[in-house]
Formats: C-alpha cells, structure tokens, sequence
C-alpha cells in the first residue's frame, strides 16, 4: 500500500462493554434483549441511523408479528427496540461503527465524536440492502425519478415526499408488491409491474389482487433495457424474451429486490465470505471465521424475513453466552455448498449436531424437486418439497447434521426434479 | 458576490465575457478575476457549473507526456501540470500522485513503449521508465495474466474534477465575477464594438467574448461567421466500481495507444472508487449521454482482462460523458482580433489538467485583441471541503466533530458524508441546484447504495435548505 494512504493518528477515547452489536434491526435488537435479560451486563448496540428498528421502520405495511398478533413494520421496530430496551441493552443511534481496531474492537464516530469500543464479543447485524440501477448495470440516462423500494418507502412513509405519477416496478417478488402499494399509498399509478422470470414470486392471492383489483399489469419474460429522459425519467424501454420492445411511459421507476448484503465492516475485518450469500460464512452456531465474531440477520441471507432475523438474533445471543462462559471458539467444522439452480444457503459451514434448520434460495423455478445432501457421496439427507420459486425462501430441517464427518470434505445440496 | 440562476440578465456592458462554466471556462473566468478593472460575466447554459464534457471525464492530472510534442496542447498539459498541481494543494482539491503504468498486453505494444519514453522526454518529462514482467506483477498483483511489460510513469496523478472547477468558479465569484446560470445563448451578433449575446434570459452586452462552450464551442464560432471546425461528441461510458474493491489496484493502469485506437483504462479514483473505461464513440447526438448495453459489455470485457477480481466487486455508478472531438488533435485555441473573440475549442481529456495553463493563455490573446486587463492582484485563496480519502474527511477529524457536532452525524453512509457538509454545501457560494449538485459537492448519496439508505433523508435536507 502506498504511504500517503495512510491515515492520520487520531486520539481516539476507548471504552469496553461485554458485547458490542452493529446494527439494531430486528436480529441485532432480539440478540442484544436476550443477552441482557441471561444478565450480560454492558451490551450495547449502535446503529447509524437516528432511529433503530432497522428495515421495518419503513415497511408500513402488515405481515409483521406473529398470526395472533399481526403488526405493522413501524409497530414491530417499536416491540423489538422496546424489549432492548426494557432488558438493560444500551441502544445508540446516529453512531457508526468505522473499521476495526483490533480482534473485536471498533472504531465508533458520532455526533459526540471518534471511540474506540472493546468487547469481549462483537455480533454483525448489519442487515442487507436492494442492489440499486447502477449495480444491476441497466442502460440509458442518468435522470431523477429512479428508487430502490428502501428510498421510496422512506421517501414516502418517513419524510412524506412526493414521488412522480406513474410508476414502473421491477420486480415481481414480494417486496416488489409492497413497493406497489407504496407507490399507490403516494398516490401515484403503477404503471407495470415487470419481472424476467415467467410468473409472479408471490402469493397467488397478492398476484391477483394487484392484477384484478389494483389492475397492475405485470409483464413477466420482460427485461428492463434502457431508462429514457434527461433531467426527469421519461420512460423505461423493455424488452420481452420473444424479442419485442416496447417503451413504457413513466416518470419513476422502482428496482426491487436482488439484495445484497451489508458487508462493508465483514469485509473490512477480512472474515471469510460465502460466495454465495456474499455476506459472513457461519456454521450454525453462527460463529464467523474470526474468533469473538459473530453474525446474523439479513448479513446472511439476502433476505429473509423480520421473524427469521429475530429467531437468529435470539440463537446468536445463546452462541454468544457460550463464547462468553469460556466455550471454545474453535469448532470442527466442514463447509456447506450448494449447486445450481440453487443460489446460497446460510448457515453455510456445518458441525454435527448443529439443530437450527437452513434457509436457501434457488435461481430457476423447479417443479415437486428433491433436495438431497450429501457428503463425499454419501447421502446424508432427502427430503420432497412443493414447488421452488426464485426469490422465495426455501428451508431445509438440520436433523440430518449428525451425520457430518468433520474430516470428510464439504457437504454438498442439490435441488433437482423429481 | 452574484450568482444568478433566474429572472432577466443584468443590463450594461461587461468588459469579458465568457460563455461555458466547464472547467475550461471556470479557469478563465478565474483568472480573469485577477484583474480588478475588468467587469466580467461567465455564462452557463445549464443549472451549474461543470454539467457538459468536464463532469464525466477520468479524473486524471496528466504529465503531458503522451502529447505531440510541439503542439499547443503539449505545452499547456504541461504548464497546466504543475499549475493545477500547486493549486490543488492550497485549496484543498483532492489529488493523489499514484503513478501510471502503461501495460503491454502484445508484442506491438511491448515495442511501443521506448518510443512512448522518448515522446515523453520531448515533452520535458523525464522520469518514465520501462518496467519488466517480475516487477509489473509485484507492483500490481492483481493484474491480469499475460502482460508482457508496461512504462511507469510517476508523475501521473488522480485529481477530483468536481473539486477543480467548483474551485475555479467560487473562487472567480468571490472576485468579482458575475456567474449566471441557466443561461443559454441562442444568438450572438458583433456590432460597434459591441458583442449582443441573445440567452433564454434576455440580452447580455460584452465589448470582449471567450467561447468556452465545449461540445457546442463550433455553434457558437458559427453564430460569428467561423467555420473552423466541428465538434464530433465522442462518447466515453465509464464503470465506477465501489470502493471495497480500491486495494485491488495501485497505480492508474493506461492502455498503450496503437493504431487500433486507445483502449480502456483502469484508475482509482480520489474518492476511493476505480473506475473503467471510457468507450470511444463518435455521435451526431450532442445530448446522447447515455450508457449502452454494448458499451458496457464491451468495458466488462476489457476490465476481466485487465484486473479479473474487478468484475466481482459491485458496481457503484455507470456512466457517459461527450468529448468535444474536433477534426484535428490539437486544441483549436484561435484569437479573433477584429471581433474581440477568442474561441476555446476542441478541449479534449487533457482540459482539466490544462484549464490554468489554458486561462493564461486565453488571457494573453484576450490582451491580444485590445482589451486592457489593468493591474493584476493575488488572488484571496479559496478552501474547497475535501472529498478524497487520502487526506482526513471532516468526521476523521475529531477536533473538528468536537467544535461542532454536526460533522460526526453522517448522513450518507456508504460514502460518510455528515450532516455538516451537507448543511456547508448548500450554503455555499455557488450552491447545488438539485441532488445531482449536492452529490457532486459532498459525495451524498455517490456510494455503493446509491440513496438506498441515504435518498430520503438527503432529499429531506436539501428540500428544507430551500423552503
């Protein structure tokens, strides 16, 4: 590295605490309640936002909470913040975890100024985020008018500000249909709902209400190939696989989906990455491959639901108190690949005996598939599914860990027809 | 101070004036301001300064010593050069010297490079040299294979173009230049002495005119009866790779010219990023600005055989930028005596090295075609907030965040921009317009999610700046 890169020593006040959280969303908040509330004494979360509750502070819409008690994004953030809050975790906000400063301590900047935080354990909650224009590399202009669901709901539903008329949705996966509603919400039309894929990635009853009842055409096998306009969108240009194109006159356009995870400080840290999440590889203990490291929420599997980030915060306090009561960090453990059409699966590195059941993700639709592990050709687990859609959660049940050979060489998932 | 954006321009004759607020223009103006006798306006068709050829181009503050030796433009890079140089670093403008490589991929290009030192030494540059194959990959390890050997060249610096001509402009306005924005000229006429600039905002006088109008620099030439040239947009798609993948790469990675053209390059930029590119497309369509699907699978392509891993990093921002091209090389600097007119033409890449070199000289022929500059002043230095990641950014800097506490709340996360910079630029002398202007002020919003997390509450603080 060249010498002017180097960057100047600042006096930087340190501080300690047991377990130091990055990111209060659901994962980093439910991990930092149970910790308080096994009696952890100093745990401290940070997030750099002003207001915690990650992700759903902007989701105003249902399918939060439980089916006895269904919240709202906003309501779940409160309930999560709260119980934080209530167990004696330390929440700050508009504070952002910079680099590392040593095995499990980080360089803090807010308003207050520069820290550096010690802890005996650092978890990374640092959530996931929709792959914007750029990075998907869609052509065209550079105009305004162009949101990930993330700006827009926030843009909407935090700051209340004006989007255009008439809105294309990429995307037809779930977060796709609450970026419709939101568009709506803002009284503005969708104009099209537009997917590669051959179908919707929802449910059929979300499909045909936004087709039947909001009369949202979607126009699936259709690529997005160019944004018109100078100044403001003025349109998008698609094209559908038989070859016809046709522009689509819009003045926003909202790219859904496609998330990647937060990895900067993971990255940062030099943690192994799974190549195909991209976030933390973890076995499922979800320890990283740095001692006193863990990891869990969205930074793991671009992206799961609200509930599952809390169930992981939950399980990742639990490896958490193991590591502080003196456990070892140290644990055999074998790497765990998929094979296309499937995507990733997280946790991605296994032990035997490690019970929390996987979540993954398949690239191609497959109809009645079989999902088969296997290590060293030897099966170790078979199970029949219903039908796998891209974008949508697949889970595959942890019994079959015990049969993992630590010595043996990666166990391996496929998804194949039946 | 007089910026102006709306509403009818200011009656009365100016001594100078300059149309196009690109680098190019900027720098004259800025120089012009040296003189305190002369009035001067600089005119500008869009809604901030540096919106034409100069806001997307690669960054980089060239030596001079690629260029034809003897030609205008070899002198002024060269001059400019340093100039620029010295410049930067009392303003603050973001430059890192990281040094050139020029990579042979071929035998031709591998026979090319001790002429390429030899041009260079025409050109006063002395210090390139030919590096082998070992020493290559132990400077870049992340090259990709087959490189047979490359020509380093130290003196080639990364610069922030924003910056520089933001600087130029804040600098002129606190010296008295008039800066009117929003300003296209559709008409000019010469009569008694007497230049009548017809804008979409009324009529503007000047007894001396400098066309720095870039891409439209041959319409303007044309209003006055010149038919020296014809502005070609030759356009440049660029990849701005995000900033996790900076270690990747050390030096700016040039392509060796041949006479299939002159290939892509790889730099880093000041703010962290790298970047690839530019494509080489010449257009009718001087607001084709752009990205293809084509052009960006081919800068895909060039880049895997370049530095493979770039290709697996995510990609930050995509765009395109028009070079003025002109039948010639050569810059098309031309004094016009008899109508009091200098026209600036065929400013290529090698403009933002050159602007201060190329205001000098503008200024020398302004002087040339009877306008008396009077006395000359120093000029009140300028201190431009600093984007680059080589000097400390305002929330590294714990006395700062300490004085005011604004500096330690970031707003734009990915590219750590707090709240303090942000409230800076808009109450700068010549403030953003709209989001695009703030991003290229502060960095808001320039980062790996592109407003992702950062879009609304950028929004938020801009619309209030203005409420």
């Amino acid at each position: 590295m060249p010498p002017f890169r180097i960057r100047p020593a600042v006096t930087r006040p340190a501080r300690e605490v047991d377990v130091l959280v990055v990111g209060a969303g659901p994962a980093g908040l439910a991990a930092a309640a149970r910790l308080a509330v096994a009696g952890v004494a100093r745990v401290e979360v940070l997030d750099r936002e002003q207001q915690a509750g990650g992700v759903p502070r902007h989701c105003h819409h249902g399918g939060f909470g439980t089916w006895t008690h269904p919240l709202t994004g906003p309501a779940y953030a409160r309930l999560v913040l709260a119980a934080a809050a209530r167990a004696g975790a330390v929440v700050r906000t508009g504070i952002t975890a910079l680099d590392w400063a040593g095995p499990s301590a980080l360089n803090t900047v807010g308003p207050q100024g520069p820290e550096t935080i010690h802890a005996a354990a650092v978890v990374l909650a640092t959530g996931a985020r929709e792959r914007p224009r750029a990075a998907r590399l869609v052509p065209g202009t550079r105009p305004n008018g162009v949101y990930t669901t993330g700006e827009l709901q926030q843009a909407v539903h935090l700051h209340g500000q004006r989007i255009g008329t008439r809105a294309v949705v990429v995307g037809a996966e779930d977060v796709s249909y609450a970026a419709a509603d939101t568009v709506r919400e803002a009284g503005a039309q969708v104009v099209a709902m537009v997917t590669e894929l051959d179908r919707s990635q929802t449910t059929v009853a979300r499909t045909h209400n936004a087709r039947l009842r909001h009369r949202i055409p979607l126009l699936t096998d259709t690529t997005v190939t160019e944004l018109l306009g100078h100044g403001r969108l003025s349109g998008v240009r698609v094209r559908h696989r038989d070859g016809r194109t046709v522009q689509l006159v819009c003045d926003t356009v909202v790219f859904t989906g496609d998330f990647v995870p937060d990895h900067e400080l993971a990255r940062r840290g030099c943690l192994e990455l799974d190549p195909g999440t991209r976030g933390p590889a973890v076995d499922g203990a979800l320890h990283t491959s740095r001692p006193g490291v863990f990891a869990a929420g969205s930074l793991l599997h671009p992206v799961e639901s609200a509930a599952t980030a809390t169930r992981e915060g939950v399980r990742v306090a639990a490896a958490v108190l193991e590591s502080l009561a003196g456990a070892e960090w140290a644990r055999h453990t074998v790497p765990l690949l998929v094979e296309p059409p499937l995507r990733w699966i997280a946790p991605n590195r296994v032990a035997p005996g490690d019970d929390h059941p996987y979540v993954l993700r398949t690239s191609a639709l497959v109809n009645r598939p079989v999902l088969q592990v296997v290590q060293d050709g030897r099966l170790l687990h078979k199970e029949w599914l219903g039908t796998a859609v891209p974008n949508r959660t697949l889970t595959l049940t942890a019994e079959w860990t015990r049969l993992v050979d630590v010595t043996g060489g990666p166990v391996r998932v496929t998804l194949t027809e039946r | 101070m007089t910026v102006t954006v709306n509403g009818p321009l200011p009656p009365g004759s100016y001594d100078v004036t300059v149309v196009g607020a690109g680098v190019v223009g900027c720098a004259i103006a800025r120089e012009l301001a040296r003189r305190p006798r002369l009035r001067v306006a600089l005119v500008e068709a869009q809604d901030d300064v540096g919106q034409g050829t100069s806001k997307a181009n690669t960054a980089i503050l060239h030596t001079g010593f690629d260029a034809v030796p003897g030609s205008l433009e070899a002198r002024l890079v060269r001059e400019g050069s340093r100039q620029l140089a010295a410049y930067a670093a009392e303003s603050g403008i973001a430059v890192e010297p990281v040094g050139a490589l020029l990579v042979a991929w071929d035998e031709e290009q591998l026979a090319a490079l001790p002429h390429l030192a030899e041009k260079a030494v025409r050109n006063e540059y002395g210090d390139a040299r030919p590096v082998d194959r070992p020493e290559l990959y132990e400077r870049e390890p992340h090259l990709g294979p087959g490189a047979l050997g490359a020509l380093h060249v130290p003196g080639e610096s990364i610069i922030c173009p924003w910056t520089t001509t933001l600087a130029y402009a804040t600098q002129a306005v606190h010296h008295g230049v008039e800066l009117h924005l929003n300003s296209p000229v559709t008409d000019v006429s010469w009569r008694d002495g007497t230049h009548t600039l017809t804008t979409t905002r009324g009529t503007l006088r000047t007894r001396h005119l400098v066309n720095a109008a870039g891409l439209h620099a041959d319409t303007l030439d044309r209003h006055l009866g010149h038919h020296d040239f014809t502005v070609t947009p030759r356009r440049g798609q660029l990849i701005v790779f995000d900033k996790l993948a900076r270690d990747l790469l050390h030096h700016i990675l040039l392509p060796v010219p041949t006479a299939l053209g002159k290939g892509v390059l790889v730099t880093p930029t000041v703010y962290g990023n790298l970047l690839l590119g530019p494509t080489a497309e010449d257009l009718d369509d001087k607001w084709a600005t752009g990205s293809t699907a084509e052009g960006l699978a081919l800068l895909r392509e060039k880049g895997a055989r370049i530095l493979p891993a770039l290709l697996d990093e995510e990609v930050t921002a995509v765009y395109a930028g028009l070079r003025a091209a002109t039948e010639q090389d050569d810059y098309r600097i031309t004094a016009h005596p008899e109508q009091a007119y200098i026209t600036v033409g065929g400013i290529r890449s090698t403009g933002l090295t050159a602007s201060m070199a190329i205001a000098a000289h503008v200024t020398e022929l302004l002087a040339g075609t009877g306008l008396d500059l009077g006395p000359a002043r120093d000029l009140g230095p300028v201190h431009m907030p600093n984007l680059g990641e080589a000097h400390p950014r305002p929330h590294q800097n714990a006395q700062l965040v300490a004085a005011d506490p604004e500096y330690g709340t970031l707003v734009c996360h990915c590219e750590r921009v707090s709240r303090g910079e942000i409230r800076d630029a808009l109450a700068s002398t010549v403030p953003p317009r709209n989001l695009d202007g703030l991003r290229r002020r502060t960095r808001a919003r320039a980062g790996r999610c592109q407003g992702f997390y950062c879009g609304a509450a950028v929004r938020a603080l801009f619309e209030g700046s203005r409420a």
